[in-house]
This record gives C-alpha cells, sequence and structure tokens, in this order.
C-alpha cells in the first residue's frame, strides 16, 4: 500500500517542531512512532501535506522522577515504558496496560504519547493514565500549558491538543505501593480491547481505602468508572463486595456496537471484568 | 525391485525454507523487468450499481500515466474468465469479464485501470479516475437471493444458478431417504437442524500478484497462483494466445488455502495491457484489495435431516444447501459443494442419503475453493449432528459414532454416496486419541464443574472425520461434468555428474514438495538427498500438469514420480549389465547400485549416467539417455481419516472460549516426512479452530465488507493457539505404492467440529444445543443468557 504524496520534515527540537507546525499547519500531521498514523496514511485515509516527525528530539524520551509525580516523555516507546523501574515501583497500573499492548513491533516503535495523542478510545493506555489522575504536558507557540486527565480526552480521537500544539510529558503522579491489574478482554491477542479495565487499589487489613479504575472502550473516551470508586471505597477485598461495587461500573458509558458486541454486552462485560481487576490489583483469588 | 527407506519417514527440515522464510526469493513481487510499467485498479465501492460515466482525463493527465482503460474501452480485447466446473447443463452464469462494462456487481470489481511507469503514480492517478455510479438494490442475503426478492444479475431474471442433486435410491448406492425419515418419525429419532457455514477469507500470506512480458515471440506470465498450468490453458483458451505461445511461471508462491486456485481479473488485464502496449507490466495486490477481491471460501445454509432408530442406529441423512457463488460462477466455485456431496456420510454406513444443493448468485465478492472446499462443510455438519443424536440419546457422543462408523474388517466400503473407501481404521485412531486425550479423567472434571455450578465449565469435542484426497481420476470428474482431468506428471532425469533433476506438475506454494520429492527420489533411486533437485511451476520446464490442490500432490503426483524414477531404473538396467559384462537377470539394484549377484563386481546408478552421458559404450540400439517420465491417473481418492478431541473451557460470565488441550490421531497412510506433516497438521488445525472461534468475512447492509481489514477480520496467531498433541495411526492406502493418502486439508476439515461441538457440550447442560460461528464471546454468552432466561423452555 502506497500513501499519497508528502513531505516530510524531521526537526530535532520541541522549538522547531513547534515551527514547523506553525509554517504548514492544517496539512500537516505529527509522526511519533507511526503505529496508527501509517496505516492511515497507506490506507488513504488521510493524505496530509507534510509529516512532522518528532522521532529526533531526544528532550521527549525517556523516564523521570520529579518527587509526588514520575515525568513521562512523550516519545518514550511502549517497551521502554513497559521496562522502566520508575513506573513498575510507582505507577505500577501502566505497566500493567504496556504489557499486552499490541505486539511486541509495535511496543518497539509506537510510542506513550503517540498512542494517548491519537485518543482512539480503544487504546491501552488512556483509562490507566485517567485512573491515576494524570496531567498533560502541551508545549505551543506561547509557550506550554498543563491539562488535567478529565479535560485532555475530548472526544473519539480529539483531545485537548490545539492544531499548532506538541504533547511532550505526561505527569503521572505516584501511587507507590498500590496494587494494579489491567484486565483486557480479547477475542485473539493481537485485538484492540473489546472492552478493558484498569483497576488500582490501596489495601489496608483487608479493607479497600482507596480505587481507581479506568475504562477502556466503553465510550468516545476513556473512561473513569467514579461510581465504582466510591461505593469500593471502605468495602472488603471480597469477591462478594468487589462484585456488587462493580454492578456500577457501566453507569454512563455510552459503548460502542461492533462486529465483537454491541453495547449491552459491553456494558456486561464491563461489569464482569471491573469486578476482576478489582480483585486481582488487591491481590484477592477471583 | 529393492529400495532402501533411508530417507522416507526421516524428519528433514525442508530444504526451501531458507529462501522462503527470509524472502530473499523469486516471489513474483520481487521481480523488475526493463522499462516495466504498474497497474492500479481502480474497483466500485458499490455492491451493485451501473456505471454512468467514467471520466478517466484527470487521471490520464497526471505524471508518469501511460494509459487509463476502462471495461467498455476494452470491450472483447480483455476476454472473460471461465468457469471450469458448470455443476448441470442448465446452469445459469452470468458472463464474467475481467471488469465491469457498465455495472459493477460487487464491493471491490475493478471498473478501471491505471497503467503507470511507477507503483505510486499508478495509485495516485487512480484517485482521479472519476466514476459516477447509479447505484441500483442489492442481492445480500443468500436465504433472500435464493428467493430472487432482490437480483444480483436483472438481466438473468433470477439468481438461482444450478440446483444439483444427488439421491442414494436413484444412484442404486441406497434406500429412500423419506422413507427413513418417515419411519424414524412414526418410532425412532429425527433430528433437524440448520447451520451456518460463514464466509471465510483465503488470507494467505504473499498477496496476488503478477508480472507479464510480452516481449519477444512469446508472453510470459509470472503469477502467484497455485496453477500455473491450468492459468496457461484458461488464457489461451480465452485471450487468442496460442497455447504455444505462453509461458506461465508460478515461482515461489507464499501460500494460497485454494484462495490462489483461480484465474483472476487482475492476471487477465496485465496481460492484456501488456500485450497492447508492448511493454512488461506488474500488479501487486494490497492487502485490502485482497479482502475484498480474492475469492472467499465456505458460505453456506445448511439444512439437515437426521433419521436414527430409538437405539441410535442412524437410517437416513438428507442434506438441503444454499450456496453462496457470489457475483460470478468462478473457475470451480460451483462444485466445491459438489465435492462435500460425497463426505456427509463420512465415516458412517447410512443405508439412506439425499443431497440437494442450490446454488445463488448475490452481489458480493465470489466463492471458490478454500482449504477443505465442500469437505469442511459436510464434515462440520455430521459431526455436529452425531453429538446431537448422542445428546437425544442421552449416550456419550463417541459411542454413538462407533455404533454408525464402517469397521475396520468391512474395508474396502462402498458408501452410500458411492465412493468406495478403501481402508480405514477408525477404531484404532480413536483408541489412541482417548488415551492420549485422557477422556475418561476430563468427562470426570466436567462432571465435577457442572455439580458446582462452577462459572467455568468444561466442554469435550470430537471430529471422527475423513476426507476424498488425491483428486482426482479423471473420469469421476468427467461424470461430474467439472472441465479437466485429475492426472500428474513427473520426469526424473539423471545429469551427467550422477546428480537427479526431477519434474513435478504439481505446483507448490508452500508446502515443501523439494523436500517431499527429494526424499521419496532419494530412496527409490538410492542417491542422496541432496543430490535431487526438483523443479516446479514454469510451464516452460514442468510441461504438464494440473498443479496443487485438492490434497493431491503426493498422492497423485507422487505416484508419477515413483514411475517415472522406476523407468529410469529400467532404462538404466541394460546399460548396467552392458558395462558389468553380465547378463540382466543376474543384476540386482538396491541402495543405489547395480550388482552382479554372487560377485563384488557392482556399479552406482550414478556412474551409469556418466556414461550414457559419454555414450561411448553403450548396449547396440539404447540410446543415449538416462531420464523418463510418467503421467499417472489415479484409480480411487485415497481417503484419509482421523479421530479430533478437544477441550475447551467456557467462562460463562464473559462467553470467552479458551482453549484446553487439542488431540489429534490422524491417519494419513505412510508419511513421508513426519516434520512436514506436522506442520500440515498444525497449519490445518489453526484455521479450522479460527472459523469455529475467530474469522468471518461481515457484509454490511450496503454489500460493504466490514470486516476488510485484519483488524476486524480475525486471524489468529501463535499467541491463540495451545500446544497440540499429534500423533498418527498407519493403515497405508492400497491405491498407489507409497500408501500414502494426502494431508493438506485434514486438520482444517476435522478442527471446526471439535472445537464447536467443545463449546456447545460445555453449556449443553445450560440448555443451549446450537451457537453459530465463530462463537464469539458475545454469542457464546447470549446463548447462555437466552437459555438461563427462558429455564424451562425448550431451547
Amino acid at each position: 500500500m502506497i500513501p499519497a504524496p508528502f513531505s516530510y520534515v524531521a526537526p530535532t527540537s520541541v522549538d522547531e517542531a513547534l515551527a514547523a507546525l506553525a509554517e504548514h499547519g492544517d496539512d500537516a500531521k505529527i509522526l511519533a512512532g507511526g503505529q496508527s498514523l501509517l496505516p492511515v496514511l497507506r490506507m488513504r485515509l488521510n493524505a496530509p501535506e507534510w509529516v512532522i516527525d518528532l522521532g529526533r528530539i531526544d528532550s521527549l524520551r525517556g523516564v523521570r522522577d520529579a518527587g509526588d509525580h514520575l515525568v513521562i516523555g512523550a516519545m518514550t516507546t511502549h517497551h521502554d515504558v513497559l521496562h522502566d523501574p520508575l513506573v513498575a515501583e510507582h505507577a505500577a497500573l501502566i505497566t500493567a496496560a504496556a504489557t499486552d499492548l499490541a505486539d511486541a513491533q509495535v511496543r518497539h516503535r509506537g510510542t506513550f504519547g503517540g498512542s494517548l495523542a491519537h485518543a482512539d478510545p480503544a487504546g491501552d493506555l488512556g483509562a490507566p493514565v485517567l485512573a491515576l489522575g494524570a496531567s498533560f504536558v502541551i508545549a505551543g507557540p506561547s509557550g506550554t500549558r498543563t491539562v488535567p486527565g478529565t479535560e485532555f480526552f475530548v472526544d473519539l480521537f480529539e483531545t485537548a491538543i490545539g492544531d499548532d500544539e506538541i504533547l511532550t510529558e505526561v505527569h503521572v503522579p505516584k501511587h507507590t505501593g498500590w496494587g494494579a491489574h489491567y484486565e483486557k478482554f480479547v477475542r485473539v491477542a493481537h485485538q484492540w480491547p473489546i472492552v478493558a479495565v484498569a483497576a488500582a487499589v490501596r489495601v489496608e487489613g483487608g479493607t479497600i481505602e482507596h480505587a481507581r479504575i479506568g475504562l477502556t472502550n466503553m465510550g468516545s473516551t476513556p473512561l473513569r468508572a467514579t461510581a465504582v470508586e466510591e461505593a469500593l471505597t471502605g468495602q472488603p477485598l471480597t469477591a462478594d463486595a468487589v462484585r456488587a461495587a462493580a454492578q456500577h461500573a457501566a453507569d454512563g458509558a455510552n459503548p460502542p456496537s461492533d462486529l465483537n458486541g454491541d453495547a449491552s454486552y459491553r456494558s456486561h462485560l464491563a461489569c464482569v471484568l471491573t469486578a476482576r481487576a478489582v480483585l486481582a490489583a488487591g491481590g484477592a483469588d477471583g | 525391485m529393492t529400495t532402501t527407506a533411508t530417507e522416507i519417514g526421516r524428519d528433514r527440515r525442508r530444504k526451501e525454507d531458507q529462501r522462503l522464510i527470509t524472502g530473499r526469493t523469486r516471489w513474483t513481487d520481487n521481480m523488475t523487468l526493463p522499462g516495466m510499467l504498474h497497474l492500479a485498479m481502480v474497483r466500485s465501492p458499490f455492491a451493485h450499481a451501473r456505471i454512468t460515466s467514467i471520466d478517466t482525463s484527470a487521471a490520464a493527465a497526471a505524471p508518469n500515466v501511460v494509459s487509463v482503460v476502462t471495461g467498455a474501452e476494452l470491450g472483447e480485447e480483455m476476454g472473460v474468465l471461465i468457469n471450469a466446473w458448470p455443476i448441470t447443463p442448465d446452469q445459469v452464469a452470468p458472463v464474467h469479464t475481467p471488469m465491469a462494462v457498465d455495472r459493477a456487481t460487487f464491493a471491490g470489481e475493478i471498473v478501471a485501470v491505471v497503467v503507470a511507469r511507477s507503483a505510486a503514480a499508478a495509485r495516485d492517478a487512480a484517485e482521479l479516475v472519476d466514476v459516477e455510479y447509479d447505484e441500483l438494490p442489492a442481492a445480500l442475503d443468500l436465504k433472500e437471493a435464493a428467493a430472487d426478492t432482490v437480483l444480483a444479475h436483472p438481466d438473468l431474471g433470477t439468481n438461482k444458478s444450478a440446483y444439483w442433486v444427488f439421491d442414494s435410491a436413484a444412484a442404486g448406492t441406497g434406500g429412500d431417504v423419506e422413507e427413513a425419515i418417515g419411519t424414524a418419525r412414526a418410532d425412532g429419532i429425527v433430528i433437524e437442524r440448520e447451520y451456518r457455514q460463514q464466509r471465510l477469507i483465503p488470507a494467505f500470506m504473499e498477496p496476488r500478484s503478477v508480472v507479464v512480458d510480452p516481449t519477444g515471440e512469446q508472453l510470459t506470465v509470472w503469477s502467484a497462483t497455485q496453477i500455473p498450468h491450468i492459468l496457461r490453458f484458461a488464457m489461451a483458451a480465452t485471450l487468442g494466445i496460442p497455447e504455444s505461445k505462453l509461458r506461465v511461471i508460478a515461482p515461489d508462491v507464499g501460500g494460497g488455502f485454494g484462495g490462489k486456485l483461480q484465474t483472476t481479473p487482475e492476471e487477465w488485464l496485465a496481460v492484456v495491457l501488456a500485450r497492447r502496449l508492448g511493454k512488461p507490466v506488474k500488479f501487486t495486490e494490497t492487502r485490502s484489495e485482497s479482502l475484498i477481491s480474492g475469492h472467499h471460501g465456505r458460505d453456506q445454509w445448511q439444512k439437515l435431516t437426521l433419521a436414527a432408530t430409538k437405539d441410535g442406529t442412524v437410517t437416513g441423512l438428507k442434506v438441503e444447501l444454499l450456496a453462496d457463488l457470489g457475483s460470478h460462477v468462478s473457475l470451480v466455485g460451483g462444485g466445491v459443494p459438489v465435492l462435500g456431496a460425497f463426505m456427509f456420510n463420512a465415516i458412517y454406513k447410512f443405508p439412506a442419503y439425499h443431497f440437494a444443493c442450490q446454488t445463488v448468485l448475490t452481489n458480493k465478492t465470489w466463492t471458490d475453493a478454500y482449504r477443505g472446499a465442500g469437505r469442511p462443510e459436510a464434515t462440520f455438519a455430521i459431526e455436529r449432528l452425531m453429538d446431537e443424536l448422542a445428546a437425544e440419546l442421552g449416550v456419550d457422543p463417541l459411542v454413538v459414532r462407533e455404533q454408525n462408523w464402517i469397521k475396520h474388517e468391512e474395508f474396502p466400503f462402498t458408501t452410500v454416496a458411492g465412493l468406495e473407501y478403501d481402508s480405514g481404521n477408525y477404531e484404532a485412531a480413536t483408541a489412541r486419541a482417548k488415551e492420549l486425550f485422557g477422556y475418561d479423567e476430563l468427562r470426570a472434571e466436567q462432571q465435577r464443574r457442572r455439580d458446582a455450578d462452577d462459572p467455568v465449565q468444561l466442554g469435550i469435542g470430537i471430529s471422527t472425520f475423513t476426507e476424498m484426497c488425491g483428486l482426482a481420476p479423471s473420469r469421476v470428474l468427467g461424470q461430474l461434468d467439472y472441465g479437466a482431468g485429475g492426472w500428474e506428471h513427473a520426469s526424473v532425469r539423471m545429469l551427467a555428474t550422477g546428480k537427479v533433476e526431477v519434474i513435478t506438475g504439481a505446483s507448490a506454494h508452500g508446502q515443501g514438495h523439494e523436500t517431499a520429492f527429494s526424499q521419496i527420489v532419494a530412496d527409490r533411486l538410492g542417491v542422496a538427498f541432496e543430490d535431487v533437485e526438483v523443479l516446479h511451476g514454469d510451464t516452460q520446464i514442468a510441461a504438464k500438469g494440473l498443479d496443487t490442490y485438492g490434497s493431491r500432490s503426493l498422492v497423485v503426483g507422487g505416484e508419477a514420480l515413483v514411475r517415472a524414477a522406476d523407468k529410469v531404473i529400467e532404462k538404466a538396467r541394460p546399460i548396467a549389465a552392458h558395462l558389468l559384462e553380465a547378463s540382466v537377470e543376474d543384476l540386482e539394484f538396491s541402495g543405489g547400485t547395480f550388482s552382479v549377484r554372487g560377485t563384488d563386481a557392482g556399479m552406482a546408478i550414478g556412474e551409469i549416467a556418466t556414461a550414457v552421458f559419454a555414450a561411448h559404450n553403450l548396449p547396440d540400439g539404447v540410446e543415449p539417455s538416462l531420464d523418463s517420465d510418467a503421467t499417472y491417473d489415479p484409480v480411487n481418492f485415497s481417503f484419509p481419516h482421523g479421530t479430533h478431541l478437544c477441550a475447551v473451557e467456557v467462562d460463562t460470565e464473559t462467553g470467552r472460549v479458551r482453549m484446553r488441550s487439542y488431540v489429534c490421531v490422524d491417519d494419513v497412510g505412510n508419511i513421508i516426512n513426519p516434520l512436514i506433516v506436522a506442520g500440515q497438521v498444525h497449519g490445518g488445525l489453526v484455521q479450522g479452530i479460527a472459523q469455529a472461534l475467530w474469522e468471518e468475512a461481515v457484509y454490511d447492509d450496503s454489500g460493504t465488507l466490514v470486516s476488510g481489514s485484519f483488524v476486524d477480520y480475525l486471524l489468529p496467531t501463535a499467541a491463540d493457539t495451545i500446544s497440540f498433541e499429534i500423533d498418527h495411526t498407519t493403515t497405508p492406502s492400497t491405491t498407489n505404492t507409497l500408501g500414502t493418502k494426502g494431508v493438506g486439508e485434514a486438520g482444517t476439515i476435522a478442527s471446526t467440529p471439535a472445537v464447536v461441538n467443545a463449546v456447545v457440550d460445555a453449556v449443553r447442560h445450560l440448555g443451549v444445543h446450537d451457537i453459530a460461528m465463530p462463537c464469539t464471546p458475545e454469542r457464546v454468552w447470549r446463548a447462555i443468557h437466552m437459555s438461563s432466561s427462558a429455564e424451562g423452555a425448550d431451547q
């Protein structure tokens, strides 16, 4: 498959990238890891005149400790996030979600920021990032701004990133010592999740003190299952209690219908998977 | 004659794998010829539409574009695609032009072709071709199409293409099925079911590709095809090119699964445009094009009525099929259900059988052979029905099968469908499979889980299958109105250095012919495996052949090879006698050497080859040649069989099916290379399991293929399978020298019903007796949910 012709530029700094974006504006698409953009170009679903490749901007790669939160560079590959010890220690939910993200080849090319900026509601990273209360650093012509997760995801494939802006970092509050689990439901391994649930819990003496739960592919954006989080707080980590709380998982969701299942089936799955995710995160047997 | 079997039966790694796996080889798309032009296709986005105008001016003016053509412009120059298997004399079939002229009949049909100096320029210009369509109502649903509610081709007046019937009473092979059903209704058991064979896509790894070189006296076609010989014949027959002026080469071909058993519009258009422009052209499809326009497989409704006595002895089977042909009757598409007609009775002794099939035209991609072709559909139906009968009787499904199958001592056995099964041992394969599987233990665990109302239920699926391989005795094909024979050709030539060149008319596209055939010849002639070179897939080298499909290459082509090799030995014998100064009667041939009985004198066949090349000292009247050939027409099909047992766990809360264990004991007769057989079985199993659980080509209400990419058409990968346990019993075929039966399709045919039977078995106690394929989690969950919400009601 051959994309329509386009011009290509590979800036080496965020400022250069912003300048290129300012120059080509509506006619440009940003290339991060290319795992979503290239198929779109090759199938000629989109034909930008310019492709701005962020792959040579070294400052956008890597994970660092910033005290109460981690800073994950937007161009850090899924593979590097998956194997990062800081992420594993302080944001284990992200490690869990990255484990089965697509396949090994995609994990080596695809990037953390690229996936989030693409904002596919079936993408694996939105739900855990949202659940952990991450914020997004966006660079634009007039400097940088920080957007909370609740405002970052706007709609299907739509985020708060403006046409002249670039996502540079994601700040993830530390959840050190929390149990985490990403329960992903697929028919074949390499598929986007039909539904997935990201759960992080802090359990003290058999009681759930805090729970953070994100839902993948249950609406036009990743969702936070706040009703379940509230219902779980103070509950014992038992199958019955967790299942009862999880019955609220699909409240307010608007899941899609497709070949893998209709909306009502997805809502049912969300409840079942939420219970499983919470129990697994808490270290209890299902 | 004595041969020494040091190669046959040996786990040889495939000699072709290095180049095939690395891709550094002769794929068609790897070819570049001087001055070569590239084609891009403009395809209809509509299932059914009148083409009101095509404006090619912008495309023609685009950079590096050489030509843009439409169907109207090419007219008769583009020829027609052939239907080689008109199953009835009155079959209704639209004329199949390679490109639509005034009406597009499926989403994906070619409506214009751009020729440019690069593939990218051709693709860019294709976007500029402006086609105006007037959309027409499309015939999409198979049952509705069969009722002629909307016509796929209004000029034909009907969608019904051919109605083909086999009746055992009429054929004299058995009794009257209506009588059997009547008796069973009065005092027995009648099982009536309707099963859907969903539409599947062959999804071979290498997309279709064709290169045509019109330079010089001869027109050369390279194509990623399974059938270079049939392609050459078909092109000569319809494009006005003398067969002698046409050379077709299938270089290395990356898979086919039946999907490249086709004569395609793209091949025709490449030839026509190369001829018209006087320049080499290439076309390689994209994966999206492959999924929408390469032929699809299966797509049938099966209405089944099984009659049995109260003790579970089957007394008759009635099969009524609707088969979706798609928009045209393709190369052998109409005949696929007919191949299945002989297999619904499977391994069983039914006294009465009736089969009727209506083939139907629709506005979808045309269908044709897909791994198994007719036989998986038949095997699925009967193996599902045997489980249903067992459930009705409340007995173990293996018991019902054994009660009805042909006993080992009853072979050869003529079936109710009129085939003579030469050999088989269903008892042995089943006993071995039960042992490996731990059948009784798994049944006990299943009971425990049922008793405990475990959210994860265990199901056990059985498939005791057989198939007909080794296509095919030419006379039988003639009786079925097939347009060609079923023989195969082979040549064996000893080179001056003692090496051996083998030519086969079979055309490998991943099967490992070069390895297996080298093993056969190495043993036969007593030469080293490494000294045998197998050539295939080029009509100028392999002048005669009928190509590869229907598990025929080894059974038919292997026999031709054995016969050609034996002729070479017989040619060498008098020469050896002359050189050894002995009489022919005193010679024996063993391990590649002619030796004089009772002496140390001997001569290797390679040395004789060198002497023949020099020709200095040959007996009078013996020509200086040590090569020979053979064309073999089989006298019967071969009948591999096996017992497949599958255990699945069904998560009743989500409907998800997880494979737990899979055991198959196949009887494919004698095995040339166990490693290749294991590969065929593993791949076949995954492909058959995929029909049960994952794959389905789905069209929306407008006739657009929704599963038009691998995002939505779910091909499994290694991550989705489990480790299979495979074993064999060996009951050699009695109809060929090597005693082989064929293995290319066995796994695919047997595994689909084994898995679906297991899924249904897991939830049968919850009131479920069927789940449509593929058994998606949603379908499984809904089946359970609907049953439990209608508790007590008859599901």
